[in-house]
């Protein structure tokens, strides 16, 4: 599998969750797009013990155990799928096929260190970036917005790992421990969100307030 | 001469595509099925019958079936059969191909609405608008396919396809094809989006449009509506066989045999899946949609 091959499927990955109504199919979905992106460091950097540690351990995590931890906070809180989003779905596709055509024009304007390994790599990690703060803002469900800051993270990740090749190892592992932090805490809110005010829809958060007579 | 194989293959063979997407539903479902060669005995029999007009109609709507199979019959001499070349190639046939397809539907349109029933003018409101989000689908598509091989003309376009083509830009292509794929349903009222069968049910699009013509005319429509599945179907297949040899019979084997497939294929989705719920087909036409316009951005990268 080449490294383009790979990229456009990340790439429909996201378009799929910006399509989808149903929860368990966008985690899903992440769940391959987390996969396809720990196979990336395989092929564009030689094959030593590093990357294949970095490759097994995005695999596990963003395949595994982050597909694991959203629909345990799922069943937990009893819900199917996105009703009534602030972006419709077919809108949503229509704003994901513009941000592409947005990060294929800023990524040809971006001055880029070295030679990049394929030249969808930044194009498509602006689009991670874009459809994950799409998925962000316009979904209400707690369970979407996590998945949009994975999806999020997988545009930096992308970034990092197909432009950046001298990114200590280090570094790297330190993100995708802070990423399963962040998702596991983030899982264990939403089950205590669910648990407290029956529902997981975040824009009624904002009217909480302290108790008064 | 070689120019005309296409047109007269399409004249000859298109019931016999509906045939087989009946016969490979029909032995899903267990069944020996109606014979391969049943849309030509209907189309036999309708043409032997007198047509009934209703007192509301008017020349619309005796039109309406003509204007539709003279469309369709122009669209077989636009469209190449693979390697062979259609006998009307010049640039910008792709845009006049989308647009006989277009005006097709829109005497089927008018002729359902000159019957004043009800009943029609819904499913002629539904047709319009899923038509109208197939549309873009396709053009980008074309418009994908026409700039990766730099020629504005469906033959241009089917002779750059090539195994190697697919070696390099396979990516592409499939997009494509995927795109296209979702249209042909769509346009040709299959199942996901309508269900050929259903004649007397409220989410029914393109039967619905129909049930006032009879005899000729219906006979007609019914040719017609096949030689625009054949059209679609050989443009789909033009691309998953990327078979130029230059030997016109073989090539014209080839594409038969991609034809073939398309249409098993089709028997394979409308046995496998339901019809979409009429909310949700807007959004499969514009994910069509969205994969065509990433097509498209992929080439002009």
């Amino acid at each position: 599998m080449n490294t383009d091959l790979l990229l456009i499927l990340v790439a429909l990955t996201n378009l799929r969750v910006l399509g989808s109504s149903r929860l368990g199919a966008c985690i899903r979905t992440t769940a391959v797009q987390g996969v396809l992106l720990g196979l990336l460091p395989l092929l564009v950097n030689p094959l030593t013990f590093h990357t294949l540690v970095l490759a097994a351990g995005s695999v596990a995590l963003k395949g595994i155990v982050f597909p694991w931890l959203l629909f345990r906070a799922l069943r937990e809180a009893e819900v199917q799928r996105e009703v009534e989003p602030f972006v419709g779905y077919n809108l949503s596709l229509l704003l994901g096929v513009a941000a592409i055509g947005v990060a294929v024009w800023v990524s040809r304007q971006l001055p880029l260190p070295g030679a990049a390994p394929s030249s969808l790599i930044a194009p498509v990690a602006l689009f991670s970036i874009l459809a994950g703060l799409l998925v962000i803002i316009s979904r209400r469900k707690a369970v979407s917005q996590v998945l949009g800051f994975l999806i999020l993270e997988n545009g930096i990740y992308t970034f990092g790992v197909g432009l950046v090749r001298e990114t200590s190892f280090l570094v790297e592992l330190g993100v995708l421990l802070d990423v399963f932090v962040g998702v596991f805490v983030m899982g264990i809110t939403i089950f205590h969100i669910n648990r407290e005010f029956d529902h997981i829809d975040t824009d009624q958060l904002s009217t909480l307030r302290d108790w008064r007579r | 001469m070689n120019a005309l194989i296409p047109p007269l293959l399409a004249l000859v063979l298109s019931p016999l595509l509906l045939g087989v997407i009946n016969r490979t539903k029909a032995r899903f479902a267990g069944r020996r099925g109606q014979p391969v060669l049943q849309l030509y005995f209907d189309l036999a029999k309708l043409l032997r019958k007198g047509a009934v007009y209703s007192r509301t109609t008017t020349w619309v709507f005796r039109a309406g079936p003509m204007v539709g199979l003279a469309a369709a019959l122009t669209a077989i001499l636009l469209v190449p059969l693979g390697a062979l070349p259609a006998p009307l190639a010049f640039g910008g046939d792709l845009v006049l191909f989308a647009y006989l397809l277009g005006l097709m539907r829109f005497f089927t349109v008018l002729a359902a609405l000159d019957t004043g029933s009800s009943f029609e003018g819904m499913g002629a409101s539904r047709e319009v608008l899923f038509s109208a989000l197939a549309e873009p689908a396709l053009l980008l598509g074309l418009a994908a396919l026409a700039r990766r091989a730099d020629s504005l003309s469906l033959s241009g376009i089917m002779a750059a396809v090539s195994p190697v083509a697919w070696g390099t830009g396979g990516v592409v292509l499939a997009l494509v094809t995927a795109a296209l794929m979702v249209v042909l349903l769509a346009e040709n009222a299959r199942i996901p989006v309508d269900d050929p069968n259903t004649h007397l049910e409220l989410t029914m699009i393109h039967e619905v449009m129909v049930l006032d013509h009879s005899g000729p005319d219906l006979a007609m429509i019914l040719y017609g509506a096949a030689l625009k599945l054949w059209v679609m179907s050989a443009l789909l297949a033009g691309l998953i066989v990327p078979l130029r040899s230059g030997k016109v019979w073989l090539d014209a084997a080839g594409t038969l045999g991609g034809l073939l497939i398309v249409a098993v294929l089709i028997g394979i989705v409308e046995s496998s899946m339901a019809r979409l719920r009429l909310l949700r087909v807007p959004q499969l036409l514009v994910a069509a949609g969205a994969l065509a316009a990433l097509a498209l951005i992929l080439v002009l990268r």
